[in-house]
């Protein structure tokens, strides 16, 4: 008994502890001119979803709920953001050149297809980020337009 | 005498003249055949380029062969080529070029030395659209063909360096469907 109370005592202490060590925040009030938004013509509901399934990992501003400010779950988030962005940035979309927005929609459309994305951590949370057969289809048609009027 | 001195001078004058004129020549030949050997450097392709090639081909008849362990590793052996791959005797603007089609084509064999064979031939089908626009710029010592699949995926092409098609999008499923397309002797 004692002893578990002394693990216990540690673990709760090593955890108010990691609170204090500070996690960057991706987090940014304006959207740039590349966004993929304001280049393209999307469709409202598209935007609605692309915003609300894939926007907090991949561009510069996520939405975080107050679960996601403690750690180590900040921790996780902060190294999926790292990654996604380093993937795919919707707020710089622009900057690509014709060749490779053409391989980026290529991947978004095989994705989505296949459902790779979004991670399924990621929408065990966020339930409203899944992909509906019928988004998902809408989504492809879409991108696929995108893709072949490069 | 005097006509002589008159021959003579006639003669020398001559001379001087055949003799500079060979001369004009000579370095009119050599500033061509710099040109050449210019053009040769960039239209022949280089070590570098001719080593991107390579894994391209072994990266293609892996994926003939059904074999995904091997394309993976072509995969992983592409990317290192492309990393080596010198731009620097190129112009700026085909600097630019070729620094966008390596930037791409890298992530695709980033990605099919990590994927299983269904994706590595999607990645690959871009990759080859990659390779053949850097060949175009660089050229190659070998004739190349560039070959067509029209069922796979609207239509996809390949390089191969043998004019007999083996389809690396369909494999041992239909090994034989395709075509030539283009030969590209440069």
């Amino acid at each position: 008994m004692k002893v578990v109370k002394k693990i216990a005592l540690v673990l709760l202490i090593v955890f108010v502890g990691i609170q204090f060590i500070p996690t960057s925040r991706n987090q940014s009030d304006t959207v740039p001119s590349t966004d993929f938004m304001r280049v393209n013509k999307v469709p409202e509901n598209i935007q609605k979803k692309l915003e609300g399934s894939c926007y907090d990992c991949h561009s510069n501003n996520t939405q975080y709920p107050w679960y996601n400010k403690i750690q180590p779950v900040a921790w996780l988030l902060e190294d999926h953001i790292k990654e996604g962005k380093a993937e795919l940035n919707f707020n710089e979309w622009d900057d690509l050149s014709n060749r490779r927005k053409n391989s980026k929609l290529k991947s978004i459309i095989s994705q989505i297809e296949d459902g790779e994305m979004p991670l399924s951590s990621y929408t065990l949370i966020h339930g409203d980020a899944i992909f509906s057969d019928t988004e998902k289809q809408e989504i492809i048609k879409w991108m696929t337009q995108l893709k072949d009027s490069l | 005498m005097m006509k002589n001195l008159k021959m003579s001078i006639a003669a020398m004058l001559m001379l001087t003249i055949s003799f500079t004129n060979a001369q004009e020549k000579e370095k009119m030949k050599m500033d061509h055949s710099k040109m050449d050997h210019g053009k040769m450097m960039h239209k022949k392709g280089d070590a570098k380029t001719e080593a991107i090639l390579s894994d391209y081909f072994s990266l293609k008849n892996a994926l003939v062969a059904d074999e995904t362990k091997k394309a993976a590793l072509a995969g992983t052996k592409l990317v290192a080529s492309f990393k080596a791959f010198d731009a620097g005797s190129y112009s700026k603007e085909q600097q630019e070029e070729l620094a966008d089609i390596i930037e791409d084509a890298t992530e695709h064999a980033e990605h099919i030395a990590k994927s299983e064979l269904g994706h590595q031939r999607e990645h690959f089908k871009t990759l080859s659209k990659d390779v053949t626009d850097l060949v175009a710029i660089t050229g190659t010592k070998n004739t190349l063909y560039e070959q067509f699949c029209p069922m796979y995926e609207g239509g996809s092409t390949w390089l191969s360096t043998s004019n007999e098609v083996k389809n690396p999008y369909y494999g041992s499923k239909m090994v034989t469907c395709g075509k030539v397309q283009k030969e590209i002797n440069n």
